[in-house]
């Protein structure tokens, strides 16, 4: 990471309940990183008890939001904490878990891997390639519980969304657009190009300590599987016997390599 | 025992709805939870339980209801037409504002909640099973309440325990119903009220927007004035967190307010955020009413939450035992001893 000077964040209110940290005001890793190595800096200070009334926060792309309750809340010193605290946090890299997810590539589930191949000059072959030895990075989650904004798409793969947004996109779909890259994790309509689907489940309601597969910070990698293993993991997901935890890769060891 | 309410109509849009669910934003979990928060609490103060118990939200037309089983005490907060049809088929008007006991087979049947929203709550809440912390229902992640889905012909839903609240000795009853606060709707600007032009904050300010019929838990679609990006700036920011009460404004220059079930985060600029005091208020809004917004600092913010947290335990204190015309103060006449047998008896009732 470069030693980027850093820029003074911004205090912008939400109301009367809620402060917003802006480190700047593009999609931008080292941005990122600077919103991560905040929210860090928060977790540290409730552990110490020191954000009394504050309920919870949401890291975004460029910016922090500090939700809090103001009948036990002083808004104007927890803002004056929060500029100070923000001020002082560095960049944060690589902080959260990574992960190697399995995708079927292609098919019913990616009806627009031939057309993003052919837009970037690819054969699909060499896509999926590309697709799979590229790490990207969880922005936030937003849109719907567990949807993660991944950053890292290749540029060459960079297109607009469907003028017209599909009604329907299946649940656990590969789909990106513009330089992001996001699993929808129920079925529902929208916009983004469909490379393919993942047989893992990204939002569980039952597993109320970690509900949602991605949490921002964190890093993944795609793992190509053909149609017969995704029916399989699929129907073990089905099964609830699909654990999500043989997909972390584990602390300090290097991605491994296709 | 608990009684059982049965559904045999769930009316065009009721769920269940709690105090909301806290602590899960950043994975993209909307807060959820009663729209009118004050009104679930009043609900829930008439029949003895804690204010933030899970109780029936009904909007637009409510369902109707049955106790299939056992005996359910119940009161209803809001402005709705509801009728009781006794199990012996006697048919009265239920009254808002007093708790009332209902017995295997009587039905309600709910009409239109001209009061936007209204709140059914039962004694010992419903039970079933929180979520990530709430029973609120939250459709787009099909969680909490039942299936996480509005309530339709054939649910079942259980009495919550009446052994973790207070049993009523009476049916309590107000004099009034919560009155909200009137006049404009109160917000603190921005958070990116530097996206539109100086024209666009003054009109903000200063003339009444239309609530259309795009409405529901997520938010608000209003029509008037068209609220013009500064062109530096344009109508789309890099999407970051929103809240309830947000009030966002697309290419279009309409706004839109956000609700209890909106997404945590959003791509819009947002020109100003309603008060945390006046975000009951919003669930009143019907289509067709007219809303004017108003600037007011953080301190008055501050201070009108404070006085609203008061005006409502206020009101709770106010409540009082129910008693039916022709009601006799027995107390007086036989004394205190044989008027608690007679309480336990149940001759009190309505």
């Amino acid at each position: 990471m470069t030693n980027s000077p850093l820029v003074t964040p911004r205090l912008l209110p939400l109301g009367d309940a809620a402060w917003s940290v802006e480190f700047g005001d593009s999609i931008d890793p080292s941005l990122h990183a600077r919103v991560m190595g905040f929210a860090q800096s928060l977790k540290n200070l409730q552990a110490e008890n020191a954000l009394p009334g504050v309920s919870e926060w949401v890291p975004s792309f460029r910016s922090l939001t500090v939700y809090f309750d103001p009948l036990q809340t002083d808004a104007e010193q927890l803002a004056a904490t929060l500029l100070r605290v923000a001020g002082d946090s560095t960049e944060v890299v690589a902080h959260g878990r990574r992960w190697r997810i399995p995708v079927c590539f292609g098919g019913a589930g990616g009806p627009d891997l031939d057309d993003l191949a052919r837009a970037s000059g690819l054969d699909t072959d060499a896509m999926i390639a590309r697709m799979t030895s590229t790490v990207f990075h969880v922005y936030m989650l937003g849109f719907m519980p567990g949807f993660p904004y991944m950053g890292g798409l290749p540029p060459e793969f960079s297109l607009p969304r469907l003028a017209t947004p599909r009604k329907s996109v299946a649940a656990r779909s590969l789909a990106v657009t513009g330089n992001l890259c996001a699993i929808y994790p129920w079925e529902s309509p929208g916009g983004w190009r469909l490379l393919g689907r993942t047989p893992v489940n990204l939002f569980d309601a039952a597993d109320s300590r970690r509900p949602a597969l991605f949490a921002p910070g964190d890093t993944a990698m795609w793992q190509a599987i053909d149609a017969e293993t995704f029916h399989s993991m699929e129907a073990e997901a089905a099964r609830g016997q699909l654990d999500r935890a043989q997909f972390l890769v584990a602390e300090g060891s290097p991605w491994p390599v296709r | 025992m608990a009684g059982t309410l049965k559904v045999l109509d769930g009316g065009a849009t009721t769920t269940l709805q709690d105090a909301g669910r806290h602590g899960y934003r950043s994975l993209g979990v909307a807060l959820s939870g009663a729209l009118d928060p004050l009104w679930l609490a009043c609900a829930n103060a008439l029949v003895g339980n804690p204010a933030d118990t899970v109780a029936l939200e009904m909007r637009v037309l409510g369902p109707r209801l049955e106790i299939a089983q056992g005996s359910l005490c119940l009161a209803l907060a809001g402005d709705a037409e509801v009728q009781l049809i006794r199990s012996n088929q006697n048919s009265s008007a239920l009254p808002a504002w007093r708790s009332i006991t209902l017995e295997a087979g009587d039905v309600l049947h709910i009409g239109a909640i001209r009061s936007g929203v209204a709140y059914l709550a039962v004694a010992g809440g419903i039970d079933v099973p929180e979520q990530l912390g709430s029973r609120s229902t939250y459709a787009r992640a099909k969680i909490g309440g039942i299936d996480g889905r509005a309530l339709r012909s054939g649910d079942i839903l259980p009495g919550g325990d009446h052994a973790v609240v207070t049993t009523l000795a009476h049916p309590l009853t107000h004099a009034h119903g919560y009155a909200h606060a009137t006049g404009p709707i109160r917000v603190l600007p921005g958070p990116q009220d530097d996206c539109f032009t100086e024209e666009a904050l003054a009109i903000f300010f200063s003339t009444a927007y239309t609530v259309t019929h795009d409405l529901d838990r997520m938010g608000i679609r209003l029509s008037g004035a068209r609220l013009t990006h500064h062109p530096a700036k344009g109508a789309d920011i890099v999407s970051d967190g929103v809240t309830p009460g947000a009030i966002q404004a697309p290419a279009d220059g309409q706004p839109i307010l956000l609700l209890a079930d909106c997404q945590t985060v959003g791509g819009y600029p947002k020109i100003a955020t309603v008060i945390s005091a006046d975000l009951p208020r919003l669930a009143h809004l019907l289509p067709g009413m007219q809303v004017n917004f108003a600037t007011v600092t953080r301190a008055q913010a501050h201070a009108a939450l404070r006085a609203q947290a008061a005006a409502l335990q206020e009101w709770i204190a106010g409540l009082a035992p129910h008693r039916p015309a022709g009601w006799v103060n027995e107390a007086a006449l036989y004394g205190d001893n044989l008027i608690s047998g007679m309480v336990d008896a149940g001759v009190n009732e309505t």
